[in-house]
Formats: C-alpha cells, structure tokens, sequence
C-alpha cells in the first residue's frame, strides 16, 4: 500500500501503460550508448570521490576516497603487544572468513587430509553468501558453452577480465553446480532433472541456476552444515586483524581478536587462505548497500598491509535495483531474477525507459539518468527512485509465478504493506560488490607465498564488471580451488619463526609518505551507534 | 523527524522514531551491535528477538531486522541458542525413516500444540514439517522448511525440545542429494569439459585481441 499521493498518481500511469509496456522488448544500447552513459552517470567515473595511494603494492593507482583511508591506516596493534611464541592455534590451513568461500576451502582442505580452521568474524555464514538471492551461472545447457560463458563474461567486464581465472571459473562451473549438488544443495529443477534456468543481465542464454530466491542461503546453510559435520573447528565472534608472516617472508598464520572481549590471540598456520568478502559496509559515496553486516573490506587491508598487490580496487557495483521504499529497507537488494522473470523498469511517467536486462553498471547508471538529468525519478524520504513493475511477472507466467519462485522478495515488501503481485516497487542502485580485490594467479595464491584467496576479496575474475550469478560461481569455484591449493602446499611447508617486522615496515613507509592518520584498520564493523553526549 | 515511541529493551525504556526497525532502534539508542546482527535484512536468522506489547498478554517473536518497533514493545533479543545439531556422513546417510528416528528421535515426541508455528518468525508451518519428517517425507518437509533461516526462535517453544531448524536441515539435504530428480544434462557437460572438447575453443577466444572480442561480444545472438 502506497499513502504518498505522488507515488499512487504514478502508480496510475503505470498501471495505464501495463498492457502496452509488456508486450515491448526495448532495444538495447549500442556499445557507444553504452559508454557514453557510464562515463556521465555511473558512480565509478566520479573522480572527485577517489584518492591516490600514496605507499604500498599499489601505489599511484587511485581507489575509493573510504578505502584509501583503511588501506593507508594504523594497524591496531603493535609488533610488541602480541607474543608470537606460544601460539593458541597451530593448524596446517587456517581459512579467514566463514562465507561460502570460506567454508568451500575448508571443506577441501579437510577432504585432502588438512587439519584446516575457520576464524570468522561474526557466526559462520552471517556473510554476503547468505543473502545472494538470483542464482549460479554455469553452462551446462545443450545450447550453451563454456565458451559462450566466457564471452558473456569478458565482455560483461569490459574486456579486462584475467583471462586464466576466467578460463578456469567457466570450465570448472559445472562440476561446481554438481559439488553443491551432491551436498544436498536443493536446485530449481524440471521433472525430469532438468535444471530451470533464466537469464541474468549480460547473459546470451539462460544459465541462471537457482534455489528459488534463496540461492545462496540454501548453499551457505548446506555448506556450514558440512563444515559442522565434518567437525572442523569454526571460530567465531573473532576476526582477524593482522597477518603473520616467518623470517622467510612467507604467510604463517593471523592475529585474531575477540569481538567480544577483545582478547588477542595467536594463530599459526603453513598456510592461509583469505576469505573475507566484500565493502558495502564502506557506504562508498555515501550509497545505501545490500551487502551483510561485516562486509567491511578488512581482507583488502590485512593483505595489502602484508604486500600483496590489488587489481582493479576502484571499480565496484552498484546493483541497479536496491529497494528505495520503504525506509527501513533502504538499500535491500531486490534480485536481479525479479527482471529476469519479466518485470519491468518504469519511470515516474509510466515509461519502460530500457531493456531491463542490460548489465548491472549500465542499468544502474541509466536509473541515475533517469533520477536525476532527466527528472523522471518519483521522489522517496531518501531520495528517488524508479518502478519495478512486479504485477507483469503474472500477467506474463500466470498467477502463483511470484510466490513460487521469488518467496523472499513477496516476504520482504509483504512485511512492510506491499503486495508485489499487485504494486510495483521502488527501486534506486545500491552498493553491492567488489569487482576488484586482492590479485591471484590460478592456483589460488596472492602475491605472498602461502597467503591464498578466494571469493569476493580477491580481484580480476570478472574484470572491472561482475555479472549475476558469477559471484557464487566464483566463491564455490576458486574457495574449492583455494582449500585444495593450501593444503597440499601444506604438506611441503615448515614454518620458520614467526614475526610481525612487516608492520613495523609498513608504519615506516606511513611516515615516509608523509601520512599522519587517526583512522585505525581493519575497520572490522561499520560504526551505526548513536553517540548522544557518551564518554 | 517522525514521531517517537517507547521501547523497552531488556526493560529499560528508550525513545526512538517510530520509522525504525527494533535493530535500528537499538542502535539510535546507543547500542553498538557485535552478537545478533548479520544480514540486517531477514536471511540469516542472527537477531531472532521476543517481545510483548505492554497490555497484551500475547509473547511475539520475531527477526529484529526486519521488524518495526511499536509504542510500549517490551524487546529481549535472542541472539544465541543451544539447539542440537547431530553429526552425519552425507554420503552414508539414506533418505528413510530410520535416518530421523537415529539423529532426531525427539520428533516422535512432539504433542501437536503447535507453539513452533505459532512463533515461527518466518511464518511457517514449522509443526507440520515436524510430521512431515516424522513420516519421512523428505521432499514435503524439504518444500516446507525451505524458507527457514534457523533462527531457532521455534525450538525455545517447544515442549519436546525439538531442534526444528536442523531437523529441517537434514531432510533439506536428503531431498537435494537424493530425492530430487537426477540432472544428466550436467553430467553430460562435465563429461564433456573432462574430454577436452572446449579447449580448443577457449583458447582460441583468449588469444584473441580486444578488438575482435568487442566485434564478438557486440554481435553475440541472444537466446530469447
Ligand atoms: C544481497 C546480495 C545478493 C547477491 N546475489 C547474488 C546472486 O544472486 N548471484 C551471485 O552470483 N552473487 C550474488 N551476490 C554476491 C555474492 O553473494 C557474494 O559476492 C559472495 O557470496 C561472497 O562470498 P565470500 O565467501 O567471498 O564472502 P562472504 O560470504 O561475505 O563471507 C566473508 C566472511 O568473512 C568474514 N570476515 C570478514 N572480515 C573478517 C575478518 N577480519 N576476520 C575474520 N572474518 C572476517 C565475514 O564476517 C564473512 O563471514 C549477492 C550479494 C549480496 C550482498
Ligand atoms: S522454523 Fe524456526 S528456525 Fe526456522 S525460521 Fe521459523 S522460527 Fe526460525
Ligand atoms: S512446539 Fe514442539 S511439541 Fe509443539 S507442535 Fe511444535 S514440534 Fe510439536
Ligand atoms: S540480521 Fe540476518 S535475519 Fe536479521
């Protein structure tokens, strides 16, 4: 139920058009529509909004001012504070992050015969993992080939994508799909075993798997309970906040925190692997994110800190449809799969202003145009935003479509009055993924010996653009790889003494560099506490 | 600025705008979350909160993301609890009866009062997945529970100290791995991929200049 009288005026226009605007297939943009609309409205090209790094793997290269800040800031503790001595954990793989990368690693790890750990931040699977609602690519249709996956892909992230990792995320998809498969992962599927499948943006033909719209909480709830039955020790409620590295230079374990206590401790390891996700926690450009509550770019730190390079960190994705109404979702990712099923984007005149299935960085920059140059947004308490007209999906697949197959979006705006199969929703980009992180070759390492990563804290899998459904792909994809890689590198490594002499150095280039700073790193949690005259 | 209710959290009371979830209040009230805060947006079953309405004799739960507050709500958030989670090989465990009766025999215990139901944050028919797994009816269970995000809010009810989520679970995991009909077209390709077949043809596409891959990739046809 819509009160504001501007909005159900809109609504009227919209519902007018309905009939006329389904049975449109709007073009598509010409490449150079395309990049004239990216250099002028998408967030990427704001210049003023990113910094320069002054020291580091990736000095002169420029990232988001809030990123620069964590990545060029204090470590919160000194080589002296910890004695690295008498380590509390000494494993062979030591997994950060307890998302779908993660637990994809350590399940590996375990299988190939490692005693591997999980230290995570807050509980196993409270991670971007859980929330992924859309679906998993991989080409395993008969009309489809890796090779289609790859274009899609490549051309998707603007042609910068590292080509072996991409090689590797489209050729190892399907057995992914059959990984999680036999796990017990509950796939959408025809009668006969047929995968249901849809398109997502960017996709030449639909590879999109799915567990209805909780794709991802249906593979982190199977996964975890995995990792619980296989008794790997999960350590939760911690974080770690720096890396340790031995006299030879190579990774060798973490410095963990308490998020409780804030009690310090030491864990020691032949190998690690960094899983620790995505930003959106960061609020880039002050935007609303879709991203779970710890999503705070900490791996990006602890493994620049260490001098691991990153590749593409400017570039992030703002996904074209957060939730715009009401307040209390601001932000909320409303999946992609909404449009794939055939809703379409409206403006406040009742107009179908784009193919809804462009890729997520032209779609979003073409809702801002709309926002903003050309006035046709229906103005919110945040902001404004554009219709998402959800009726059509019934009018299009019959009654029952949207219960059916995107239960937890109807839930979502059902809790706040909206009745998705009879009012459209409004919808503004939200902040909601890395495209760019820490640099990998394909065996899954960094550019520190024995420092492996995976999932969406590393960089250059899909270039400076994610598509739908390539992220999932990625964490089961290179978090297997990871965990396989690091526990049969395990089984060569000894460990030399263990030291934190690269935080010393790194305070030292802080200096030399002319960087005075107060802001403290890894940031951990964003900070939403309302400090009313508190000591 | 919208107007302000009164809300009591662990019983003390706190002012806050009307417009804000019970997570969101907590925090304009000071409160700086570690424990029952994940997702912030209903998917991950971290802030399952219980509360009453001063007068109302009836106690609600519910997920303090995504919950609004409401004048005189008496909160106690629920961050954590005990539920039993039984240890199982997925490969040597069979979809039958037999599997619940070993992991879960509690649920033969269950007195049909319906309390799980009831709090069920997510709305489902928690009581009716219970039987459903009592009579081993993996896929109806699996159908039911699906939208469960284990908060556990179910299993603080009940009487026969039932773990209702990893009840779920389990069946949800037998479903997917064995009852749900096999997918040969993915075999197929993995077969496929493992002879080589598309070697070739990727290589071909990554030796490619960027030029010729924008031709390809601007004139790709796509499946309608
Ligand atoms: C709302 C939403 C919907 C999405 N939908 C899709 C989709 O449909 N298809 C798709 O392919 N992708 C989707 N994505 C993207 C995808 O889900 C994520 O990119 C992916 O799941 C990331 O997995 P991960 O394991 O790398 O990170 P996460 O799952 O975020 O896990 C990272 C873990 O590391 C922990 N951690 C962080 N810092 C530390 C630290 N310092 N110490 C210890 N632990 C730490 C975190 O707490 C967390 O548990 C979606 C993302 C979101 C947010
Ligand atoms: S069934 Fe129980 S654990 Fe699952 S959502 Fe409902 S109350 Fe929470
Ligand atoms: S609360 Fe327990 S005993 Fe009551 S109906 Fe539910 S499962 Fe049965
Ligand atoms: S914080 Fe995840 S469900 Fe509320």
């Amino acid at each position: 139920m819509y009160t504001d009288p501007i909005m159900q005026e809109s609504i009227k226009l919209v519902e007018a058009a309905r009939e006329a605007n389904i049975r449109l297939d709007p073009r598509r943009m010409t490449a150079e529509e395309k990049d004239v609309l990216l250099k002028t409205y998408h967030p990427d090209y704001r210049v003023e909004q990113f910094e320069e790094l002054k020291i580091g793997p990736n000095k002169g290269g420029k990232v988001p001012i809030e990123l620069a800040k964590l990545l060029q800031g204090n470590p919160r503790i000194t080589a002296a504070q910890v004695d690295l001595s008498k380590p509390d954990y000494d494993v062979d793989v030591l997994v950060i992050g307890g998302g779908g990368a993660g637990s994809s690693a350590a399940i590996e790890a375990h299988e190939n015969g490692a005693n591997v750990m999980i230290v995570t931040k807050l509980r196993i699977g409270d991670a971007n993992t859980m929330m992924a609602e859309g679906g998993i690519q991989a080409a395993d249709k008969p009309n489809d080939s890796p090779a289609q996956h790859y274009l899609d892909a490549f051309g998707g992230g603007h042609f910068a994508a590292q080509k072996d990792l991409l090689y590797k995320l489209v050729t190892d998809a399907p057995d992914a799909i059959r990984w999680l498969s036999e796990l017990g992962v509950e796939f959408d599927k025809a009668p006969d075993g047929t995968m249901i499948t849809t398109h997502g943006g960017g996709t030449s033909r639909k590879r999109m798997h799915a567990a209805k719209d909780y794709s991802g909480a249906e593979i982190m709830r199977t996964l975890r309970d995995e990792v619980l039955n296989r008794n790997i020790p999960v350590v939760d409620f911690t974080s770690v906040i720096e890396l340790i590295k031995d006299d030879k230079g190579c990774c060798a374990g973490a410095v963990l925190m308490n998020m409780e206590t804030k009690e310090l401790l030491v864990a020691k390891a032949k190998t690690v692997v960094l899983a620790t996700g995505g930003a959106g926690r960061l609020h880039y450009q002050g935007f609303p994110t879709s991203n779970h509550y710890g999503a705070t770019a900490d791996g990006l730190v602890l493994a620049y800190r260490a001098g691991a390079r990153l590749l593409y960190p400017e570039t992030l994705q703002y996904h074209p449809t957060g939730a715009a109404f009401p307040a209390q979702i601001y932000g909320a990712l409303v999946t992609e799969k909404v449009r794939s099923l055939g809703a379409m984007l409206i403006n406040a005149k009742g107009e179908a202003f784009m193919n809804p299935l462009e890729t997520r960085d032209v779609s979003a920059a073409s809702i801002i145009r709309e926002c903003s140059d050309r006035g046709n947004g229906i103005p919110t308490p945040e902001g404004f935003g554009v219709w998402l007209d959800t009726p059509m999906i019934e009018l299009k697949h019959g009654e029952g479509t949207i219960e059916a197959r995107i239960p937890a979006m109807m839930r979502m705006f059902g809790k706040h009055g909206i009745d998705i199969r009879k009012e459209p929703i409004l919808i503004y980009p939200t902040l909601h993924y890395q495209n760019g992180g820490v640099k990998i070759t394909d065996n899954g390492q960094t550019d520190i010996e024995n420092l492996f990563a995976a999932g969406e804290v590393v960089g250059g899998i899909h270039g400076r653009n994610r598509l739908m459904g390539n992220s999932l792909l990625d964490i089961i994809v290179f978090g297997r790889n990871a965990g396989q890689q690091a526990s049969q590198k395990a089984k060569e490594v000894s460990v030399g003494t263990l030291t934190l002499s690269h935080l010393d150095a790194f305070k030292q280039e802080l200096k030399d560099g002319g960087i005075d700073t107060d802001v403290a790193s890894p940031k951990l949690l964003p900070d939403y506490a309302r400090r009313n005259n508190t000591i | 600025m919208s107007n302000l209710v009164n809300v009591y959290f662990f019983g003390k009371k706190y002012q806050v705008p009307e417009s804000l979830t019970i997570m969101e209040a907590m925090e304009y009230a000071g409160y700086q979350l570690v424990r029952g805060c994940g997702c912030r947006n209903g998917f991950c079953g971290a802030c399952a909160t219980i509360y009453r309405i001063a007068g109302d004799r009836t106690l609600r739960a519910c997920l303090a993301c995504s919950t609004k507050v409401e004048d005189n709500m008496y909160v106690a958030t629920l961050p954590f609890f005990p539920l039993v989670k039984a240890v199982y090989d997925i490969e040597k465990v069979k979809p039958t009866e037999q599997i619940m009766m070993q992991l879960y025999p509690e649920i033969y215990s269950c007195i049909g009062c319906n309390a799980c139901t009831n709090a069920c944050t997510q709305g489902l028919n928690v009581m009716q997945y219970i039987a459903y797994a009592q009579r081993g009816e993996y896929e109806k269970c699996a159908e039911e529970s699906f939208d469960c995000v284990m908060c556990g809010v179910c299993s603080t009810r009940c009487p026969a100290e039932i773990s209702h989520p990893q009840v779920a679970m389990l069946a949800r995991r037998l479903n997917g791995k064995y009852l749900a009909p096999h997918c040969d077209h993915l075999d197929e390709r993995i077969e496929e991929i493992n002879s080589g077949k598309y070697e070739l043809l990727l290589e071909d596409l990554m030796g490619k200049p960027i030029s010729e891959m924008q031709e390809l990739y601007n004139n790709r046809d796509i499946e309608k």
